[in-house]
Protein backbone atom coordinates (compact mmCIF):
# COMPACT_ATOMS: atom_id res chain seq x y z
CA UNK A 1 0.00 0.00 0.00
CA UNK A 2 1.43 3.33 -1.10
CA UNK A 3 -1.06 6.05 -0.17
CA UNK A 4 -1.29 9.05 -2.47
CA UNK A 5 -3.03 12.34 -1.83
CA UNK A 6 -4.55 13.91 -4.95
CA UNK A 7 -6.29 17.21 -5.60
CA UNK A 8 -9.85 16.74 -6.86
CA UNK A 9 -11.34 20.16 -6.20
CA UNK A 10 -10.93 23.42 -4.35
CA UNK A 11 -11.84 21.89 -0.98
CA UNK A 12 -11.51 18.15 -1.59
CA UNK A 13 -8.57 15.76 -1.52
CA UNK A 14 -8.60 12.14 -2.64
CA UNK A 15 -6.70 9.66 -0.54
CA UNK A 16 -5.79 6.79 -2.86
CA UNK A 17 -4.80 3.69 -0.92
CA UNK A 18 -5.06 0.90 -3.51
CA UNK A 19 -5.01 0.38 -7.27
CA UNK A 20 -7.27 -2.67 -7.55
CA UNK A 21 -10.62 -3.77 -6.14
CA UNK A 22 -10.06 -6.28 -3.35
CA UNK A 23 -12.17 -7.37 -0.39
CA UNK A 24 -9.04 -7.05 1.74
CA UNK A 25 -8.99 -3.28 1.07
CA UNK A 26 -11.99 -2.54 3.22
CA UNK A 27 -10.48 -2.96 6.72
CA UNK A 28 -7.75 -0.51 5.68
CA UNK A 29 -10.19 1.97 4.20
CA UNK A 30 -12.36 1.80 7.32
CA UNK A 31 -9.37 2.37 9.56
CA UNK A 32 -8.27 5.31 7.44
CA UNK A 33 -11.79 6.76 7.45
CA UNK A 34 -11.95 6.61 11.25
CA UNK A 35 -8.54 8.26 11.63
CA UNK A 36 -9.50 10.97 9.14
CA UNK A 37 -12.77 11.69 10.96
CA UNK A 38 -10.81 12.17 14.17
CA UNK A 39 -8.08 14.24 12.51
CA UNK A 40 -10.45 16.65 10.77
CA UNK A 41 -13.12 16.92 13.45
CA UNK A 42 -15.42 19.87 12.87
CA UNK A 43 -13.48 20.86 9.74
CA UNK A 44 -14.76 17.76 7.96
CA UNK A 45 -17.73 18.24 5.64
CA UNK A 46 -17.91 14.79 4.05
CA UNK A 47 -15.86 11.62 3.98
CA UNK A 48 -16.62 9.18 1.20
CA UNK A 49 -14.92 5.79 0.98
CA UNK A 50 -15.15 3.84 -2.27
CA UNK A 51 -13.29 0.62 -3.26
CA UNK A 52 -9.75 2.00 -3.24
CA UNK A 53 -10.12 5.63 -2.15
CA UNK A 54 -11.43 7.98 0.51
CA UNK A 55 -12.58 11.45 -0.51
CA UNK A 56 -11.99 14.11 2.13
CA UNK A 57 -14.19 17.18 1.70
CA UNK A 58 -13.04 19.77 4.21
CA UNK A 59 -14.24 23.21 5.26
CA UNK A 60 -12.24 25.82 3.41
CA UNK A 61 -13.22 28.41 5.98
CA UNK A 62 -11.22 26.45 8.57
CA UNK A 63 -8.37 24.79 6.65
CA UNK A 64 -6.28 25.34 3.56
CA UNK A 65 -4.69 22.73 1.31
CA UNK A 66 -1.42 22.61 3.24
CA UNK A 67 -3.11 22.04 6.59
CA UNK A 68 -5.54 19.48 5.10
CA UNK A 69 -2.65 17.48 3.61
CA UNK A 70 -0.82 17.59 6.90
CA UNK A 71 -3.85 16.23 8.75
CA UNK A 72 -4.23 13.40 6.26
CA UNK A 73 -0.56 12.49 6.53
CA UNK A 74 -0.78 12.52 10.33
CA UNK A 75 -3.93 10.40 10.25
CA UNK A 76 -2.19 7.74 8.19
CA UNK A 77 0.79 7.45 10.50
CA UNK A 78 1.28 3.76 11.40
CA UNK A 79 -2.17 2.91 10.12
CA UNK A 80 -3.40 -0.56 10.99
CA UNK A 81 -6.36 -2.28 9.35
CA UNK A 82 -9.58 -2.23 11.31
CA UNK A 83 -9.80 -5.86 12.38
CA UNK A 84 -12.13 -5.51 15.33
CA UNK A 85 -14.67 -3.88 13.14
CA UNK A 86 -16.93 -0.97 13.19
CA UNK A 87 -17.98 -3.20 10.31
CA UNK A 88 -21.17 -5.06 11.01
CA UNK A 89 -22.39 -8.29 9.50
CA UNK A 90 -25.90 -8.15 8.08
CA UNK A 91 -28.24 -10.91 7.02
CA UNK A 92 -30.47 -9.88 4.15
CA UNK A 93 -33.36 -12.18 3.21
CA UNK A 94 -33.83 -12.70 -0.53
CA UNK A 95 -36.52 -14.51 -2.47
CA UNK A 96 -34.57 -15.84 -5.45
CA UNK A 97 -37.21 -16.51 -8.07
CA UNK A 98 -37.57 -16.03 -11.85
CA UNK A 99 -40.81 -14.06 -11.40
CA UNK A 100 -38.91 -11.28 -9.63
CA UNK A 101 -35.47 -12.10 -11.00
CA UNK A 102 -35.79 -12.23 -14.79
CA UNK A 103 -32.11 -13.11 -15.36
CA UNK A 104 -32.02 -15.96 -12.84
CA UNK A 105 -32.79 -18.74 -15.32
CA UNK A 106 -30.45 -17.55 -18.06
CA UNK A 107 -27.67 -17.21 -15.51
CA UNK A 108 -28.37 -20.76 -14.34
CA UNK A 109 -28.00 -22.02 -17.90
CA UNK A 110 -24.98 -19.96 -18.82
CA UNK A 111 -23.05 -20.85 -15.66
CA UNK A 112 -24.08 -24.51 -15.87
CA UNK A 113 -25.05 -24.32 -12.21
CA UNK A 114 -28.80 -24.44 -12.76
CA UNK A 115 -31.25 -22.36 -10.82
CA UNK A 116 -30.56 -23.85 -7.40
CA UNK A 117 -26.83 -23.81 -8.06
CA UNK A 118 -26.88 -20.07 -8.72
CA UNK A 119 -28.86 -19.44 -5.54
CA UNK A 120 -26.51 -21.60 -3.52
CA UNK A 121 -23.39 -19.98 -4.93
CA UNK A 122 -24.66 -16.41 -4.63
CA UNK A 123 -25.83 -16.83 -1.04
CA UNK A 124 -22.76 -18.73 0.14
CA UNK A 125 -20.41 -15.76 0.11
CA UNK A 126 -20.11 -13.02 2.70
CA UNK A 127 -19.87 -9.83 0.65
CA UNK A 128 -18.12 -6.58 1.43
CA UNK A 129 -19.92 -3.27 0.97
CA UNK A 130 -17.36 -1.36 -1.12
CA UNK A 131 -19.27 1.88 -1.55
CA UNK A 132 -22.72 3.44 -1.54
CA UNK A 133 -23.69 5.43 -4.58
CA UNK A 134 -25.91 5.64 -7.67
CA UNK A 135 -28.84 6.23 -5.30
CA UNK A 136 -29.28 6.60 -1.52
CA UNK A 137 -28.62 3.23 0.13
CA UNK A 138 -27.48 1.54 -3.11
CA UNK A 139 -24.57 -0.60 -1.87
CA UNK A 140 -21.98 -1.92 -4.31
CA UNK A 141 -20.99 -5.32 -2.91
CA UNK A 142 -18.54 -7.99 -3.99
CA UNK A 143 -16.94 -9.96 -5.06
CA UNK A 144 -19.35 -12.31 -6.77
CA UNK A 145 -18.04 -15.77 -7.70
CA UNK A 146 -16.46 -15.60 -11.17
CA UNK A 147 -18.89 -18.10 -12.64
CA UNK A 148 -21.79 -15.76 -11.74
CA UNK A 149 -20.17 -12.64 -13.16
CA UNK A 150 -22.45 -11.07 -15.79
CA UNK A 151 -22.05 -7.95 -17.89
CA UNK A 152 -24.66 -5.22 -17.52
CA UNK A 153 -27.72 -5.41 -19.78
CA UNK A 154 -27.21 -3.83 -23.20
CA UNK A 155 -30.26 -1.66 -22.62
CA UNK A 156 -30.97 -0.66 -19.02
CA UNK A 157 -34.53 -1.15 -17.79
CA UNK A 158 -36.51 2.03 -17.31
CA UNK A 159 -38.03 0.75 -14.11
CA UNK A 160 -36.51 -1.71 -11.66
CA UNK A 161 -38.72 -2.45 -8.61
CA UNK A 162 -37.45 -1.62 -5.13
CA UNK A 163 -35.73 -4.56 -3.46
CA UNK A 164 -34.46 -6.10 -6.71
CA UNK A 165 -31.19 -7.98 -6.29
CA UNK A 166 -28.82 -7.74 -9.22
CA UNK A 167 -25.39 -8.69 -10.51
CA UNK A 168 -23.10 -6.59 -12.68
CA UNK A 169 -19.69 -8.04 -13.48
CA UNK A 170 -18.42 -9.31 -10.14
CA UNK A 171 -20.57 -6.99 -8.08
CA UNK A 172 -23.95 -7.42 -6.53
CA UNK A 173 -26.45 -4.88 -5.19
CA UNK A 174 -30.06 -4.31 -4.25
CA UNK A 175 -32.02 -1.36 -5.65
CA UNK A 176 -33.33 0.44 -2.54
CA UNK A 177 -35.91 2.46 -4.46
CA UNK A 178 -37.64 2.10 -7.80
CA UNK A 179 -35.20 3.36 -10.41
CA UNK A 180 -33.83 2.72 -13.87
CA UNK A 181 -31.14 0.05 -13.90
CA UNK A 182 -29.03 -2.24 -16.05
CA UNK A 183 -28.05 -4.99 -13.63
CA UNK A 184 -28.97 -8.67 -14.08
CA UNK A 185 -31.81 -9.34 -11.66
CA UNK A 186 -31.96 -12.63 -9.79
CA UNK A 187 -34.29 -12.05 -6.85
CA UNK A 188 -35.97 -9.59 -4.54
CA UNK A 189 -35.53 -8.68 -0.88
CA UNK A 190 -38.38 -7.58 1.40
CA UNK A 191 -35.96 -5.57 3.55
CA UNK A 192 -36.23 -1.80 3.59
CA UNK A 193 -32.72 -0.53 2.88
CA UNK A 194 -33.06 3.23 2.94
CA UNK A 195 -35.84 5.12 4.60
CA UNK A 196 -36.20 8.23 6.67
CA UNK A 197 -37.76 6.07 9.42
CA UNK A 198 -34.65 3.91 9.70
CA UNK A 199 -32.12 4.90 12.31
CA UNK A 200 -29.37 6.56 10.30
CA UNK A 201 -31.53 6.24 7.14
CA UNK A 202 -29.42 3.47 5.61
CA UNK A 203 -29.17 -0.08 6.94
CA UNK A 204 -25.59 -0.37 5.73
CA UNK A 205 -22.39 1.56 5.30
CA UNK A 206 -19.15 1.01 3.41
CA UNK A 207 -17.16 -1.78 5.02
CA UNK A 208 -20.15 -3.74 6.32
CA UNK A 209 -20.31 -7.46 5.52
CA UNK A 210 -23.44 -8.89 4.01
CA UNK A 211 -24.84 -12.38 3.69
CA UNK A 212 -27.92 -13.09 1.59
CA UNK A 213 -30.30 -15.56 3.10
CA UNK A 214 -32.56 -17.41 0.63
CA UNK A 215 -36.22 -17.38 1.69
CA UNK A 216 -39.34 -18.83 0.11
CA UNK A 217 -42.36 -16.99 -1.17
CA UNK A 218 -44.37 -17.37 2.04
CA UNK A 219 -41.54 -15.92 4.13
CA UNK A 220 -41.04 -13.12 1.59
CA UNK A 221 -44.69 -12.13 1.96
CA UNK A 222 -44.60 -12.52 5.73
CA UNK A 223 -41.68 -10.06 5.82
CA UNK A 224 -43.71 -7.54 3.86
CA UNK A 225 -42.28 -8.17 0.38
CA UNK A 226 -44.10 -7.07 -2.75
CA UNK A 227 -44.31 -10.04 -5.14
CA UNK A 228 -45.76 -8.19 -8.15
CA UNK A 229 -44.32 -10.05 -11.11
CA UNK A 230 -41.72 -8.36 -13.18
CA UNK A 231 -42.89 -6.32 -16.13
CA UNK A 232 -41.44 -8.09 -19.13
CA UNK A 233 -41.19 -5.05 -21.37
CA UNK A 234 -38.29 -2.90 -20.26
CA UNK B 1 -47.06 34.30 7.11
CA UNK B 2 -47.39 32.56 3.83
CA UNK B 3 -47.39 32.60 0.05
CA UNK B 4 -49.88 30.52 -1.92
CA UNK B 5 -48.47 29.04 -5.10
CA UNK B 6 -50.81 29.83 -7.98
CA UNK B 7 -48.66 28.65 -10.87
CA UNK B 8 -45.61 26.41 -11.00
CA UNK B 9 -43.81 24.46 -13.71
CA UNK B 10 -41.87 21.46 -12.45
CA UNK B 11 -38.76 23.61 -12.06
CA UNK B 12 -39.34 25.48 -8.82
CA UNK B 13 -38.08 23.79 -5.69
CA UNK B 14 -37.21 24.51 -2.11
CA UNK B 15 -33.44 24.59 -1.63
CA UNK B 16 -31.15 25.41 1.26
CA UNK B 17 -27.37 24.95 1.44
CA UNK B 18 -27.68 21.19 0.87
CA UNK B 19 -27.07 17.91 2.72
CA UNK B 20 -23.68 17.16 4.19
CA UNK B 21 -22.11 14.35 6.18
CA UNK B 22 -24.22 11.77 4.33
CA UNK B 23 -22.42 11.35 1.01
CA UNK B 24 -21.06 7.96 2.16
CA UNK B 25 -24.68 6.72 2.22
CA UNK B 26 -25.09 7.58 -1.45
CA UNK B 27 -27.12 10.69 -0.61
CA UNK B 28 -26.32 13.61 -2.88
CA UNK B 29 -25.64 17.17 -1.83
CA UNK B 30 -28.62 19.02 -3.29
CA UNK B 31 -29.05 22.68 -2.35
CA UNK B 32 -29.00 25.86 -4.42
CA UNK B 33 -27.18 25.39 -7.72
CA UNK B 34 -26.22 29.08 -7.63
CA UNK B 35 -25.18 29.18 -3.97
CA UNK B 36 -23.96 32.75 -4.33
CA UNK B 37 -27.30 34.21 -5.37
CA UNK B 38 -29.06 32.20 -2.67
CA UNK B 39 -26.61 33.62 -0.14
CA UNK B 40 -27.26 37.17 -1.29
CA UNK B 41 -31.04 36.66 -1.30
CA UNK B 42 -30.79 35.59 2.33
CA UNK B 43 -28.34 38.36 3.15
CA UNK B 44 -30.82 40.96 1.92
CA UNK B 45 -33.19 39.85 4.68
CA UNK B 46 -30.57 39.30 7.36
CA UNK B 47 -31.14 35.52 7.21
CA UNK B 48 -28.59 32.79 7.75
CA UNK B 49 -26.94 32.50 4.31
CA UNK B 50 -28.13 28.95 3.72
CA UNK B 51 -31.72 29.45 4.89
CA UNK B 52 -34.33 27.74 2.73
CA UNK B 53 -35.18 29.66 -0.44
CA UNK B 54 -37.19 28.87 -3.55
CA UNK B 55 -35.02 28.11 -6.56
CA UNK B 56 -37.05 29.20 -9.59
CA UNK B 57 -35.65 27.92 -12.86
CA UNK B 58 -36.71 29.64 -16.10
CA UNK B 59 -39.80 31.30 -14.59
CA UNK B 60 -43.41 30.12 -14.92
CA UNK B 61 -43.99 30.64 -11.21
CA UNK B 62 -46.61 32.76 -9.44
CA UNK B 63 -47.33 33.26 -5.75
CA UNK B 64 -50.04 35.17 -3.91
CA UNK B 65 -49.10 36.95 -0.66
CA UNK B 66 -51.41 35.95 2.18
CA UNK B 67 -49.96 38.52 4.59
CA UNK B 68 -47.92 41.73 4.59
CA UNK B 69 -44.20 41.00 4.70
CA UNK B 70 -40.83 41.60 3.12
CA UNK B 71 -39.24 39.29 0.52
CA UNK B 72 -36.04 39.29 -1.53
CA UNK B 73 -35.04 38.04 -4.98
CA UNK B 74 -31.52 37.41 -6.27
CA UNK B 75 -29.84 35.67 -9.16
CA UNK B 76 -31.47 35.46 -12.57
CA UNK B 77 -33.71 38.19 -13.90
CA UNK B 78 -36.84 36.23 -14.77
CA UNK B 79 -38.88 39.33 -15.55
CA UNK B 80 -40.45 39.27 -12.09
CA UNK B 81 -43.34 41.59 -11.29
CA UNK B 82 -45.31 42.43 -8.15
CA UNK B 83 -48.84 43.31 -9.18
CA UNK B 84 -47.42 44.25 -12.55
CA UNK B 85 -44.55 46.40 -11.26
CA UNK B 86 -41.07 45.11 -12.16
CA UNK B 87 -38.99 43.60 -9.35
CA UNK B 88 -35.30 43.64 -10.24
CA UNK B 89 -33.12 40.98 -8.61
CA UNK B 90 -30.78 42.17 -5.86
CA UNK B 91 -33.13 43.88 -3.42
CA UNK B 92 -35.63 43.20 -0.69
CA UNK B 93 -39.15 44.58 -1.10
CA UNK B 94 -42.41 44.95 0.80
CA UNK B 95 -45.35 42.81 -0.23
CA UNK B 96 -48.94 43.43 0.86
CA UNK B 97 -51.56 40.82 1.47
CA UNK B 98 -53.30 39.98 -1.80
CA UNK B 99 -50.43 41.02 -4.04
CA UNK B 100 -49.25 38.68 -6.76
CA UNK B 101 -45.57 38.00 -7.40
CA UNK B 102 -44.95 36.60 -10.87
CA UNK B 103 -41.78 35.12 -12.37
CA UNK B 104 -42.19 35.13 -16.14
CA UNK B 105 -39.40 34.14 -18.51
CA UNK B 106 -35.61 34.50 -18.44
CA UNK B 107 -34.25 37.95 -19.23
CA UNK B 108 -30.77 37.25 -17.84
CA UNK B 109 -29.64 33.98 -16.24
CA UNK B 110 -31.90 31.01 -15.51
CA UNK B 111 -32.18 30.56 -11.72
CA UNK B 112 -33.75 33.10 -9.38
CA UNK B 113 -33.82 32.74 -5.60
CA UNK B 114 -36.79 33.93 -3.57
CA UNK B 115 -36.15 34.42 0.14
CA UNK B 116 -38.43 35.21 3.07
CA UNK B 117 -37.61 36.45 6.60
CA UNK B 118 -35.91 33.64 8.53
CA UNK B 119 -36.19 31.28 5.57
CA UNK B 120 -39.09 29.12 4.40
CA UNK B 121 -40.28 26.47 6.82
CA UNK B 122 -39.95 22.83 5.73
CA UNK B 123 -39.23 19.44 7.30
CA UNK B 124 -35.56 18.70 7.85
CA UNK B 125 -34.41 15.40 6.38
CA UNK B 126 -30.79 14.58 7.13
CA UNK B 127 -30.48 18.16 8.41
CA UNK B 128 -31.69 19.78 5.22
CA UNK B 129 -34.84 20.59 3.29
CA UNK B 130 -33.04 20.55 -0.08
CA UNK B 131 -35.35 19.07 -2.71
CA UNK B 132 -33.85 16.14 -4.62
CA UNK B 133 -36.53 14.55 -6.73
CA UNK B 134 -34.44 11.55 -7.76
CA UNK B 135 -33.91 10.65 -4.11
CA UNK B 136 -37.44 11.44 -2.89
CA UNK B 137 -35.89 13.70 -0.27
CA UNK B 138 -36.64 17.24 0.81
CA UNK B 139 -39.10 19.94 -0.20
CA UNK B 140 -42.28 21.09 1.52
CA UNK B 141 -43.50 17.59 2.31
CA UNK B 142 -40.10 15.95 2.57
CA UNK B 143 -40.79 13.64 -0.38
CA UNK B 144 -38.58 15.34 -2.95
CA UNK B 145 -41.41 16.82 -4.99
CA UNK B 146 -41.00 20.24 -6.59
CA UNK B 147 -43.35 23.06 -5.59
CA UNK B 148 -46.84 22.68 -6.98
CA UNK B 149 -49.96 24.79 -7.42
CA UNK B 150 -51.83 25.00 -4.13
CA UNK B 151 -48.74 24.53 -1.95
CA UNK B 152 -48.20 27.10 0.81
CA UNK B 153 -44.77 28.52 1.56
CA UNK B 154 -44.58 29.81 5.11
CA UNK B 155 -42.01 31.55 7.31
CA UNK B 156 -41.90 33.01 10.76
CA UNK B 157 -38.85 35.31 10.85
CA UNK B 158 -38.77 39.01 11.68
CA UNK B 159 -38.88 41.54 8.88
CA UNK B 160 -35.53 43.36 8.61
CA UNK B 161 -34.74 46.81 7.22
CA UNK B 162 -34.74 46.84 3.40
CA UNK B 163 -31.39 46.18 1.72
CA UNK B 164 -30.15 46.45 -1.81
CA UNK B 165 -27.11 45.09 -3.62
CA UNK B 166 -24.96 47.22 -5.88
CA UNK B 167 -25.38 46.59 -9.58
CA UNK B 168 -21.73 45.43 -9.72
CA UNK B 169 -22.45 42.67 -7.20
CA UNK B 170 -25.55 41.62 -9.11
CA UNK B 171 -23.83 41.53 -12.48
CA UNK B 172 -20.60 39.85 -11.28
CA UNK B 173 -22.28 36.50 -11.80
CA UNK B 174 -22.96 37.24 -15.44
CA UNK B 175 -19.50 38.32 -16.56
CA UNK B 176 -18.13 36.61 -19.66
CA UNK B 177 -14.70 35.88 -18.18
CA UNK B 178 -13.64 32.20 -18.36
CA UNK B 179 -14.85 29.75 -15.70
CA UNK B 180 -11.96 28.81 -13.43
CA UNK B 181 -10.94 25.17 -13.01
CA UNK B 182 -8.84 23.56 -10.29
CA UNK B 183 -6.90 20.86 -12.14
CA UNK B 184 -7.30 17.32 -10.90
CA UNK B 185 -4.75 14.55 -10.58
CA UNK B 186 -5.93 12.80 -13.77
CA UNK B 187 -5.20 15.82 -15.94
CA UNK B 188 -2.00 14.14 -17.15
CA UNK B 189 -4.02 11.30 -18.67
CA UNK B 190 -5.49 13.65 -21.30
CA UNK B 191 -3.71 14.10 -24.59
CA UNK B 192 -1.72 17.27 -25.21
CA UNK B 193 -4.11 18.33 -27.96
CA UNK B 194 -7.09 17.81 -25.63
CA UNK B 195 -5.49 19.89 -22.90
CA UNK B 196 -4.90 22.65 -25.41
CA UNK B 197 -8.49 22.42 -26.62
CA UNK B 198 -10.01 22.44 -23.13
CA UNK B 199 -8.59 25.84 -22.32
CA UNK B 200 -8.48 27.45 -25.75
CA UNK B 201 -11.74 26.47 -27.37
CA UNK B 202 -15.23 27.74 -26.70
CA UNK B 203 -17.68 25.32 -25.08
CA UNK B 204 -21.40 25.41 -25.74
CA UNK B 205 -23.93 24.55 -23.05
CA UNK B 206 -25.91 21.53 -24.22
CA UNK B 207 -29.68 21.09 -23.91
CA UNK B 208 -28.91 18.23 -21.53
CA UNK B 209 -28.49 20.46 -18.52
CA UNK B 210 -30.17 19.98 -15.17
CA UNK B 211 -29.39 19.97 -11.48
CA UNK B 212 -27.35 16.75 -11.84
CA UNK B 213 -24.99 18.11 -14.42
CA UNK B 214 -24.39 20.27 -17.45
CA UNK B 215 -22.92 18.89 -20.66
CA UNK B 216 -20.49 21.00 -22.65
CA UNK B 217 -20.21 20.62 -26.40
CA UNK B 218 -16.95 21.25 -28.22
CA UNK B 219 -13.89 19.41 -29.50
CA UNK B 220 -13.69 15.74 -28.54
CA UNK B 221 -11.36 15.23 -25.56
CA UNK B 222 -9.23 12.10 -25.42
CA UNK B 223 -7.46 10.48 -22.52
CA UNK B 224 -5.47 7.35 -21.86
CA UNK B 225 -7.34 6.19 -18.75
CA UNK B 226 -8.24 2.55 -19.46
CA UNK B 227 -10.97 1.88 -16.95
CA UNK B 228 -11.47 3.66 -13.70
CA UNK B 229 -12.65 2.27 -10.40
CA UNK B 230 -15.58 4.38 -9.22
CA UNK B 231 -14.76 6.98 -6.62
CA UNK B 232 -16.43 9.94 -4.95
CA UNK B 233 -16.84 13.04 -7.10
CA UNK B 234 -16.89 16.63 -5.81
CA UNK B 235 -19.20 19.48 -6.77
CA UNK B 236 -18.18 21.04 -10.08
CA UNK B 237 -16.16 18.00 -11.17
CA UNK B 238 -15.60 17.97 -14.93
CA UNK B 239 -15.86 14.36 -16.01
CA UNK B 240 -15.22 13.15 -19.50
CA UNK B 241 -17.17 10.08 -20.62
CA UNK B 242 -16.03 8.02 -23.62
CA UNK B 243 -17.75 10.37 -26.11
CA UNK B 244 -15.18 13.01 -25.16
CA UNK B 245 -17.73 15.69 -24.27
CA UNK B 246 -17.28 16.95 -20.71
CA UNK B 247 -20.04 17.00 -18.11
CA UNK B 248 -19.83 19.39 -15.17
CA UNK B 249 -21.39 17.72 -12.14
CA UNK B 250 -23.72 19.86 -10.06
CA UNK B 251 -25.57 19.60 -6.76
CA UNK B 252 -27.78 16.59 -7.53
CA UNK B 253 -24.99 14.50 -9.09
CA UNK B 254 -24.50 10.84 -8.28
CA UNK B 255 -22.10 10.62 -5.37
CA UNK B 256 -19.56 8.32 -7.03
CA UNK B 257 -18.48 8.05 -10.62
CA UNK B 258 -16.05 6.22 -12.84
CA UNK B 259 -15.14 8.65 -15.60
CA UNK B 260 -11.80 10.45 -15.77
CA UNK B 261 -11.92 14.09 -14.69
CA UNK B 262 -10.11 17.21 -15.79
CA UNK B 263 -10.60 18.75 -12.37
CA UNK B 264 -13.39 20.75 -10.82
CA UNK B 265 -14.81 24.22 -11.32
CA UNK B 266 -14.31 26.65 -8.46
CA UNK B 267 -17.48 27.37 -6.43
CA UNK B 268 -17.90 30.76 -8.12
CA UNK B 269 -17.60 29.12 -11.54
CA UNK B 270 -20.24 26.55 -10.51
CA UNK B 271 -22.63 29.36 -9.56
CA UNK B 272 -21.96 31.15 -12.84
CA UNK B 273 -22.42 27.99 -14.90
CA UNK B 274 -25.70 27.31 -13.11
CA UNK B 275 -26.96 30.59 -14.59
CA UNK B 276 -26.06 29.69 -18.19
CA UNK B 277 -28.75 28.89 -20.75
CA UNK B 278 -28.44 25.98 -23.16
CA UNK B 279 -26.76 27.33 -26.28
CA UNK B 280 -24.62 29.81 -24.36
CA UNK B 281 -20.85 29.74 -24.83
CA UNK B 282 -18.33 29.49 -22.01
CA UNK B 283 -14.58 29.22 -21.75
CA UNK B 284 -12.49 27.42 -19.17
CA UNK B 285 -9.29 28.60 -17.49
CA UNK B 286 -7.01 26.73 -15.09
CA UNK B 287 -6.33 28.35 -11.73
CA UNK B 288 -3.70 27.41 -9.14
CA UNK B 289 -5.23 25.79 -6.08
CA UNK B 290 -3.70 28.32 -3.67
CA UNK B 291 -5.06 31.21 -5.73
CA UNK B 292 -8.49 29.58 -5.98
CA UNK B 293 -8.65 29.03 -2.21
CA UNK B 294 -7.58 32.61 -1.51
CA UNK B 295 -10.11 34.04 -3.96
CA UNK B 296 -12.90 31.90 -2.56
CA UNK B 297 -12.17 33.03 1.00
CA UNK B 298 -12.24 36.62 -0.22
CA UNK B 299 -15.60 35.98 -1.83
CA UNK B 300 -16.98 34.52 1.41
CA UNK B 301 -15.62 37.57 3.23
CA UNK B 302 -17.95 39.76 1.15
CA UNK B 303 -20.92 38.49 3.14
CA UNK B 304 -19.51 40.27 6.18
CA UNK B 305 -18.76 43.42 4.24
CA UNK B 306 -22.11 43.36 2.49
CA UNK B 307 -20.56 44.20 -0.87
Amino acid sequence: MKPRIEVVGIDSLMLRLFEEIDEANMPWLLAAAQRLRDAFGAALIDLVPSYTTVLVHYDLAQLDDTEARKRIADALHELQPDASGQARELNIPVWYDPSVGPELESLGQRSGLGLSGVIERHSAHVYQVFALGFAPGFAFMGLVDECLASPRLQTPRKRVPAGSLGIADRQTAIYPLVSPGGWNLIGRSPTCLFDRNLDGYSIWQPGDRVRFQPIDHAEFIRLGGDDSPFEVTP
Amino acid sequence: MSLLIERSGALASLQDGGRFGVRHLGVTQGGAADWLSQGWANWLLGNPLHAATVEITLGNFTVLAEADSCLAVCGADLGATLDGHPIAPGRSFIVRKGQQLVFNTPVKGVRAYLAAPGGFVAPQLLDSCATVRRESLGGLKGDGQPLAVGDRLSWDGEVAAPRELTSETCSALFSDTPLTVVLGAQIGDFSGQSLFDVFNCTWTIDQRADRMGIRLLGPVLRNSTRSMISEAVPLGAIQVPPDGQPIVLLNDRQTIGGYPRLGALTPLAVARLAQCKPGADVQLKPVALEVAQREHRKLLGNWQLGL
